[in-house]
């Protein structure tokens, strides 16, 4: 796993409380994971900060499951 | 106010820095125990006033799963762990009460001051670009303790929050025990809490030269008619109670530790944080409430007081006792609970009506503490309980808490 699939994962880990295990490329945060709309914004403020990079909402709608935000920030990170 | 419909109290919850549970608070409260130590929630050692009465050996995790932790403010957290001691106590949800009749009204003066406090410390250090937290704003605003009480439990009653300073949590009380005289609800679950020893908190409170600055020894700091008093220590936690229509719990057998028979409020109208040194509202407040109970002053056994331990207050609210009371004032015993919890601020009402029926509970009135060297400004021929708890059969109790702005509240409650 790439270095930055694994600080998506722990952030994920983190501020939605699950464990490592439920955090599958194809989990779902909102379906899978117990994300709120509100911490579905949280998560993509911390992807933000963490990788140093500006999501615009229009693609943040688009990132929904964690393999999304791996293969966004792996494209976009700097 | 004449209603058929009587209110009791049905269950408690405390978190206080004298205990934890309303059962630990209650052994603080009977030893005579102070609470104030040297501030642990921030480095105090440029501020003036360098120690608080703060909830000891907390830990979040032990209430909360941390996701949810992480949504509530302390000051949130605290009243969803009063709210929920007193809920357990009442045997509330094992009755299967109908929840569209169970509201939650309650007091904080402040809301989420850390929370403000720590986002716009981030902006301010950050290069200008806003990475606010969705959870700043419902974990900042005042009525995000009662929302969270309500959606943990289902409660689907009325429910707001009252904010009127130090008087918020005597407010709240008081608009629950109108919502079940009125009918709109059959339990209203209410209290107070507040969380605001943080920098700004701190600091602004010295700003305003209302605490005490007696850094040298935190645990003697709050005295309440003594003459060395100087100014008020800051506390934090919450205080619950469920208040339940009387047939309502009688029907389900529930334990009732008294009646609310009567709130009353006022205003001093007079300054935004100086009181009035008349206690002209202060007499007005509690002869609004013993009106509403429907009682003489001669049948009080005990006052709870407001007695900060600042240098106006405490005397104006005597003298309005003395004014109100007449000969029965010297029969009263009196004591301010907060020279041993502190001032918990929105959150004083609730915890001091919780000290008011487990006084009359057990049979003991809990201590003024650091009454040591009377102030001759007031009348020392009054019973302040000075530093030990005394035996009393307290049929009848009235906790009085005002807030800047000049909002004073009082509440009576009797036995049954």
């Amino acid at each position: 796993m790439s270095e930055i699939a694994e600080k998506v994962k722990a952030i994920i880990i983190d501020k939605l409380g699950v464990e490592a295990s439920e955090v599958t490329p194809e989990a779902s945060f909102t379906n899978d994971l117990g994300a709120d709309s509100l911490d579905t914004v949280e998560l993509i403020m911390e992807f933000e900060k963490e990788f140093n990079v500006s999501i615009p909402d229009d693609q943040a709608e688009n990132i929904g499951t964690v393999g999304q935000a791996i293969s966004y920030l792996e494209e976009h990170a700097k | 106010m004449t209603s058929i419909r009587r209110v009791v109290v049905t269950g408690l919850g405390a978190i206080t820095p004298l205990g934890n549970t309303a059962p630990a608070y209650w052994e603080g409260l009977r030893a005579g125990a102070s609470g104030a130590a040297t501030i642990t929630r921030f480095d105090p050692s440029k501020f003036k006033t360098r120690f608080a009465c703060e909830v000891k050996d907390y830990n979040p995790d032990a209430y909360f799963d941390r996701k949810e932790g992480r949504k509530m403010d302390l000051f949130t957290q605290f009243g969803v762990i009063a709210a929920d001691e007193a809920i357990a106590d009442s045997g509330l949800l094992e009755s299967g009460v109908n929840k569209d009749r169970v509201g939650v009204i309650w007091g904080s003066g402040i809301g989420g001051l850390k929370s403000l406090q720590e986002e716009c410390f981030q902006f301010e250090r950050g290069d200008g670009t806003p990475r606010y937290s969705p959870f700043f704003i419902p974990r900042m605003i005042a009525d995000s303790a009662s929302g969270n009480i309500s959606i943990k439990n289902g409660f689907r009653g009325p429910n707001f929050v009252t904010t009127s300073a130090c008087a918020s949590s005597n407010d709240s009380i008081i608009a629950a025990f109108n919502n079940i005289r009125l009918g709109l609800a059959d339990v209203m679950i209410t209290g107070g809490s507040e969380a605001a020893i943080t920098e700004s908190g701190v600091g602004g409170f010295n700003a305003l030269k209302a605490m005490s600055e007696r850094n040298d020894d935190p645990a003697s700091a709050s005295r309440p008619y003594d003459k060395d008093r100087d100014g008020f220590v800051l506390g934090e936690g919450a205080g619950a109670l469920v208040l339940e229509e009387y047939e309502h719990a009688k029907a389900r057998g529930a334990k009732m530790y008294a009646e609310l028979i009567g709130g009353g409020m006022s205003s001093d109208a007079y300054h935004i944080t100086a009181p009035d040194p008349t206690g002209s509202g202060v007499v007005l407040v509690m002869q609004n409430a013993l009106r509403d109970a429907g009682i003489t002053a001669a049948e009080v056994d005990y006052i709870n007081t407001h007695g900060t331990s600042t240098p106006l207050g405490d005397g104006a609210e005597i003298k309005a006792i003395e004014q109100v009371f007449g000969e029965h004032a010297e029969k009263l015993n009196i004591s301010s609970t907060k020279s041993m919890t502190g001032h918990l601020l929105g959150g004083a009402g609730g915890v001091e009506a919780v000290a008011c029926l487990l006084a009359m509970q057990h049979g003991v009135v809990p201590p003024t503490i650091n009454l040591h060297t009377p102030d001759p400004e007031i009348n020392q021929a009054l019973n302040f309980t000075p530093n030990v708890a005394q035996e009393r059969d307290v049929r009848v109790a009235m906790s009085n808490t005002f807030g800047f702005g000049g909002h004073n509240t009082s509440v009576i409650f009797r036995k049954l």
